[in-house]
C-alpha cells in the first residue's frame, strides 16, 4: 500500500509533462503563426494584448508552481509521523498570512497592468482614420466603406481591406441576431448588437492576410461565418479601393452576356446588387466585384467556378442553413451564369 | 391520562428497545408502492435526488462524447449543424441546471441533518415536492429533445436568436420552462436547507462549531435565494416574448438584447459559485479527516466562504466585456473578478497547511481532493486571465473559455464530488467502495480530463471559437481536437469504472463500520446506513469536531416523542433548545401537487391559457396537502401539554 501511494504521487508531474509535450508535438508546428491567431499579432492592439498575456502567463505559471511546491512539501511533511507543536502552528499561520498578502499584491499588480493595457487599446489618433461600417447577418458580413477624400462609398461582402499603419474605426451593426466581430491577429472581440451600434478601433502594423470569424453563437451556420482581412501597404490599399468603388465591368464574351441576362431576369437580382446594372437587391451580398474575392459564402469555400456552380445550384450543399434558395437552372444556363459571375472582377 | 394512540414513548440515552423500534417505525416511509410515492424521509428523497442528477450527468456526458466525435477531425459529418447546436445546448443546460447545481443541494439534503444532529430536514413534504418538480422538469427537457423539440440556442439562450423570429418551434419554450422547473426546485431547496441549518442544529452546535460543509451549504443557499430570481425573471420575460408577444428583449419595440444578458449573468456567474462552494465543504471535510486534524484556520475559512459569496455577485459583467461598456465599469468588474481569487487562495493555503500539519492517509477521497488542487488552481489562474478585459477580448467565446470552465467546474466540483461519493458512500449504503477500482477511476479521470481540456487552452489562443460544429482542415486545429476527443473517451472509461464500482460494491462491498475513516463529524456517530430516525437520541455538541473530543455532559438529548415525528428546534446563533414542533407524516400530496404544477408549466408552452385552466388542479392538490387533520392537531396539543 505504501509504495502504491508514493507511486501515485510521483506520477503527478509526469502526467503534466506528458500532456504539455503532446500539446506541443501535435499542435505546436501546425498552429504556429496562423491567419486567425491571437498569438501572432500583426496589429497594434493585438500586440498590446499579447504583451499583457505574456506578463500574466509568467505570473500565473510562477504562482502555480509555488502552490504545487507548497502542496508537495505539505504532503511530504504530512506523511512523516511527527505531531505538530503549537509553535509550528503559529509559524504555519504566518506563512498562510504571508501567502495571502502576496496573492493580493500580485493581483493588484495585475489589475494595474490590465487597466493600463485596456486604456492603451482605445488611445489611437483618429484624425485621419478610415471609417468602415460592418453589418453582421445570418451568416455573412457586409462591409461598407464610408466616403472620404479617397473616393465615394461602396460596399463589399465577406472581406475587409485596411491600410497598414492607419487607424481604422469599424462601426458594428447587426441585421438580425447578435454576432461578434473578431480578427485575432489585429484585435480582440466586439459584439454586433441589434439596436445598439458599437465601434472597434484597430490598426494593422504589418501587411498580410488574416481571417476573422464570428465569435458569438448566431444560429445554424455560426461555424461558417468568417471573413478575410487584408492589410495592404497604403498604395495597394488605394488601388484596391479604386477598383472596388468602380461599377461592375461589362461582360464581353457571349456566355457571360447570356449569364448576365439570366442574372437580371431571375431571382438573383431581387436580392443582390451589381453596381452599374439593374440589380439592386439588398438582401444578399453586393456582388459588384465578386470575382476579386478569394472566398464565397462567408469564407465557406474558395471562390472557384466549380464552387460557384455548386453554390448557385444548392447553397445547402456548402452551407446547410444558408438563406439563399437553390435554383433549377439548366446546366448550360448555370455555366453561363457562372461565367458572368467570374467576370465581375 | 394519556388517550390511546397519543404519544407516550420518549427517546433518550439508553432507551429501551421498544422506544428504538417506535422511533424507527415513526420515521420510516410507508411500505409498498404507495409508500414509495408518498415518501418524505430526507434520506430517501435525497438519494433519489442524487441518483436523478447522476443520470442527467451521464446523459450530458454522453452528449459531450457525440460532440467530441464530430470535432475530432476537420469537416466531419457525424452530426449536422442543427443537431450539433442542440447537442451543445443540451450538454450545457443538463450539466448546469440538471446536474451541477441540484446535485449539491441533493447531497446537502442527505448530509446536513446527519451532520447537525437532527432527524429530518425542515419542511420534509416540500422537500419531496421540490424533488418531483425537478425530476419532471428534467424529464420534460429530454422528452422535448427526443421528440424533436430540442433547444438549439445555447445554454445561455441569448435573444434575439432565442426569440420566436429566429428560433421558431418549441425548443426554446421547452428550455425556458425547464428553467422555471429547476429554479423553483432550487429555491425551495434553499428555503429548506437554510431553515434546517439555522433551526434544527443539535443543542450546543453554535454557528462557530458548525462543520465547514454546513457553512458552505448555508452560504450557497443564501446565494441561491438571490441569484435564482434573476434568471427566473429573465426566462419568464423570454417566454412571454415568445408566447404572448411582449417585447422585453426586442430592440425593434424598445426592448433591449443586453437586458437578458445582465439578468442571465447576474444569475450565471454566482451559479459557478453555487456549484463550487459546496465542494469546498467536501474538501474541508475530506482534508480534515485524512489529515486527522481540524482544518487549519476555521475562522478564515468561514469568512472566505462568505466573502466569496458577496464578491460573486459583483462580477457578472466579465461575461459581457465584448459588449459596449464604459471603461470605468470594465475596470470595476476586472478588479472584482481578480479580488475573488483572494478568498479562494486563502482557503487553498489553509488546506495545504492542514495537510502539512496533519498525518496524511492517502485514500481515494483524498486523491480526488489533491487533484482538485492541481486542476482548480490552474482553472483559477486562467480565470484571472479572463477577468482582465484586454485578455478576455481575445479569449472570450473561444476554446480557451471551454478549457477554463471545465477546469473550474470539473476540477472545482466534479473531482471533489467523486471524492465525496467515495467518502460518504459507506455511510449511505453500509458498504465500502472498492479502493483499487477507485484508484483506476481516479487516474483515468485525472489523465483523461487533462488530455481533453488542456489542449483547448491552446486551441483557443490559436483562434478556435466555441460552439462551432466544424472547422476547416487549413485552420490547423485537427491534431489537438483529436487529442481532446481521445481524452474524452478516457473520461468516459473512468465513469464506467465508477458505475461498476458503485453497482458491485453496493452488493458485495466490504461492510462499513459506523466510522470507517476516523472522522470528526456527527454523521459518523450513527450506524452505516443510518436508521430512519438518524439518531437514537439527539447529541449535545461541545466542540467543532464532536467525535474527536471528549463528550460533555449531558451527551444526549432525552424526552422527544418516539412515536410521533417530534423534532427539537434550537436558536439560530447559539443552538439553545427553543421548541419541539411536530413534523408532517408521509403523504402523496407533494407528488400530486408537483404533477399538477408540471402540467401547468408544460401546458403553458403550448397555450398561454393553460396557466389559467391548469391552475385549478394545482389549487386542489395544494388544498389536499394542507387540509387540517384533527388527529394531528390533537396529537400536537397533547405533546405540548405533556412534555
Amino acid at each position: 500500500m505504501e509504495t502504491q501511494q508514493s507511486e501515485s504521487l510521483k506520477a503527478w508531474p509526469g502526467t503534466v509533462c506528458i500532456v504539455a509535450a503532446m500539446c506541443l508535438v501535435t499542435g505546436g508546428p501546425a498552429l504556429a503563426g496562423g491567419a486567425q491567431d491571437a498569438l501572432d499579432p500583426a496589429g497594434y492592439q493585438a500586440a498590446q494584448i499579447l504583451a499583457l498575456w505574456n506578463l500574466t502567463l509568467v505570473v500565473c505559471c510562477a504562482v502555480f508552481a509555488m502552490v504545487l511546491a507548497a502542496l508537495v512539501v505539505a504532503i511530504w511533511r504530512g506523511r512523516s509521523k511527527r505531531a505538530a507543536s503549537a509553535a509550528t502552528e503559529r509559524k504555519v499561520g504566518r506563512w498562510v498570512g504571508g501567502a495571502a498578502v502576496l496573492s493580493a499584491l500580485l493581483l493588484t499588480g495585475l489589475i494595474g497592468a490590465d487597466v493600463a493595457t485596456d486604456r492603451a487599446l482605445s488611445r489611437l489618433p483618429e484624425s485621419d482614420a478610415l471609417h468602415i461600417t460592418m453589418t453582421g447577418q445570418q451568416w455573412w458580413w457586409e462591409s461598407r466603406y464610408a466616403p472620404s477624400s479617397e473616393g465615394p462609398a461602396f460596399s463589399t461582402a465577406g472581406e475587409l481591406h485596411v491600410p497598414v499603419g492607419r487607424t481604422v474605426v469599424v462601426t458594428l451593426l447587426s441585421a438580425d441576431v447578435i454576432h461578434t466581430f473578431w480578427v485575432p491577429n489585429l484585435h480582440g472581440k466586439k459584439d454586433m448588437l441589434p439596436g445598439r451600434p458599437t465601434t472597434i478601433t484597430l490598426r494593422a502594423d504589418e501587411p498580410g492576410r488574416f481571417r476573422g470569424q464570428c465569435a458569438e453563437f448566431c444560429g445554424t451556420e455560426h461555424a461558417l461565418m468568417a471573413f478575410g482581412v487584408v492589410a495592404d501597404m497604403p498604395d495597394d490599399y488605394l488601388r484596391w479601393r479604386h477598383a472596388q468603388q468602380a461599377p461592375a465591368p461589362v461582360p464581353t464574351s457571349p456566355d457571360a452576356l447570356r449569364g448576365q441576362a439570366i442574372f437580371m431576369n431571375s431571382a438573383c437580382a431581387g436580392c443582390h446588387t451589381v453596381r452599374g446594372t439593374d440589380a439592386t437587391g439588398t438582401i444578399g451580398p453586393d456582388l459588384t466585384h465578386l470575382a476579386s474575392r478569394p472566398h464565397i459564402a462567408a469564407g465557406s469555400a474558395p471562390n472557384t467556378a466549380e464552387n460557384l456552380e455548386r453554390w448557385v445550384r444548392n447553397p445547402g450543399v456548402i452551407k446547410p442553413g444558408a438563406a439563399m434558395p437553390g435554383s433549377a437552372l439548366s446546366a448550360s444556363d448555370l455555366a453561363d451564369l457562372v461565367a458572368y459571375l467570374r467576370g465581375l472582377t | 391520562m394519556t388517550p390511546a394512540g397519543l404519544p407516550h414513548l420518549k427517546d433518550g440515552p439508553g432507551a429501551p428497545a421498544a422506544v428504538l423500534a417506535a422511533l424507527r417505525d415513526t420515521w420510516s416511509d410507508p411500505p409498498g408502492l404507495y409508500g414509495w410515492l408518498a415518501a418524505i424521509n430526507h434520506k430517501t428523497i435525497a438519494i433519489r435526488f442524487v441518483v436523478m442528477t447522476l443520470v442527467f450527468f451521464l446523459l450530458g456526458g454522453f452528449i459531450a462524447l457525440l460532440m467530441r466525435l464530430q470535432l475530432a477531425t476537420p469537416n466531419a459529418n457525424w452530426v449536422n449543424p442543427r443537431l450539433y447546436n442542440q447537442l451543445f445546448t443540451m450538454h450545457g443546460t443538463t450539466m448546469m441546471f440538471l446536474f451541477a447545481v441540484p446535485v449539491m443541494q441533493a447531497i446537502a439534503g442527505w448530509l446536513v441533518p446527519l451532520m447537525i444532529g437532527t432527524r429530518s430536514v425542515a419542511f420534509p413534504r416540500m422537500n419531496a415536492f421540490a424533488f418531483w418538480v425537478f425530476t419532471f422538469g428534467g424529464v420534460f427537457l429530454f422528452v422535448g429533445f427526443f421528440a424533436g423539440a430540442g433547444p438549439d440556442t445555447g445554454w445561455f439562450s441569448y435573444p434575439p436568436l432565442a426569440s420566436s423570429n429566429y428560433s421558431p418551434g418549441k425548443g426554446v419554450d421547452v428550455w425556458a420552462q425547464m428553467i422555471t422547473f429547476t429554479e423553483l426546485a432550487a429555491l425551495l431547496e434553499a428555503v429548506i436547507l437554510i431553515t434546517t441549518i439555522l433551526k434544527l442544529r443539535a443543542p450546543g452546535m453554535t454557528l462557530a462549531r458548525m462543520p465547514l460543509f454546513v457553512w458552505a451549504t448555508l452560504v450557497t443557499q443564501f446565494m441561491v435565494m438571490f441569484a435564482m430570481p434573476a434568471v427566473m425573471l429573465g426566462s419568464t420575460g423570454l417566454i412571454l416574448d415568445r408566447l404572448v408577444g411582449t417585447h422585453f428583449y426586442n430592440p425593434a419595440h424598445g426592448g433591449d438584447v443586453l437586458l437578458w444578458q445582465h439578468l442571465f449573468w447576474f444569475f450565471g456567474h454566482p451559479e459557478v459559485y453555487l456549484i463550487f462552494i459546496p465542494p469546498l465543504g467536501f474538501i474541508s471535510t475530506i482534508v480534515s479527516t485524512f489529515s486527522g486534524r481540524p482544518v487549519f484556520g476555521y475562522r478564515a475559512m468561514v469568512l472566505s466562504l462568505i466573502a466569496t459569496a458577496f464578491l460573486a455577485f459583483g462580477l457578472w459583467v466579465h461575461h459581457m466585456f465584448a459588449t459596449n461598456l464604459p471603461e470605468v465599469g470594465k475596470s470595476f468588474f476586472t478588479a472584482a473578478s481578480l479580488a475573488i481569487a483572494v478568498p479562494s487562495a486563502i482557503q487553498i493555503f489553509c488546506w495545504i497547511a492542514t495537510l502539512g500539519l496533519g498525518r496524511i492517509r492517502l485514500k481515494v477521497p483524498l486523491l480526488f481532493v489533491l487533484a482538485f488542487f492541481f486542476i482548480l488552481v490552474l482553472g483559477g489562474l486562467t480565470g484571472i486571465m479572463l477577468g482582465a478585459v484586454p485578455l478576455d477580448l481575445q479569449l472570450h467565446d473561444t476554446y480557451f473559455v471551454v478549457a477554463h470552465l471545465h477546469y473550474v467546474l470539473m476540477g472545482g466540483a466534479v473531482f471533489p464530488l467523486f471524492g465525496a461519493i467515495h467518502y460518504w458512500f459507506p455511510k449511505a449504503t453500509g458498504r465500502m467502495l472498492d479502493e483499487r477500482l477507485g484508484r483506476w477511476q481516479f487516474w483515468l479521470f485525472f489523465i483523461g480530463f487533462n488530455v481533453t481540456f488542456f489542449p483547448m487552452h491552446v486551441l483557443g489562443l490559436h483562434g478556435m471559437p466555441r460552439r462551432v460544429y466544424t472547422y476547416g482542415a487549413d485552420m490547423g486545429w485537427g491534431g489537438l481536437n483529436m487529442l481532446a476527443t481521445a481524452g474524452a473517451f478516457c473520461i468516459a472509461a473512468s465513469v464506467l469504472v465508477f458505475l461498476w464500482n458503485i453497482l458491485a460494491s453496493r452488493r458485495h462491498g466490504a461492510a462499513a463500520a459506523a466510522d470507517p475513516w476516523g472522522s470528526g463529524t456527527l454523521e459518523w456517530s450513527v450506524s452505516s446506513p443510518p436508521p430512519p430516525h438518524n439518531f437514537d437520541a439527539l447529541p449535545v455538541v461541545y466542540s467543532a469536531d464532536p467525535l474527536w473530543s471528549a463528550p460533555g455532559s449531558p451527551a444526549r438529548v432525552s424526552g422527544l416523542a418516539a412515536d410521533a415525528r417530534e423534532v427539537l428546534t434550537t436558536s439560530v446563533a447559539d443552538a439553545l433548545p427553543d421548541g419541539r414542533p411536530l413534523f408532517p407524516s408521509p403523504s402523496i400530496w407533494p407528488l400530486a401537487s408537483a404533477f399538477a404544477v408540471s402540467v401547468l408549466f408544460v401546458g403553458s408552452v403550448f397555450d398561454p391559457w393553460a396557466v389559467v385552466w391548469f391552475a385549478l388542479p394545482v389549487v386542489i392538490a395544494v388544498i389536499g396537502w394542507f387540509w387540517p387533520k384533527s388527529g394531528e392537531t390533537e396529537r400536537a396539543l397533547a405533546l405540548e401539554k405533556k412534555p
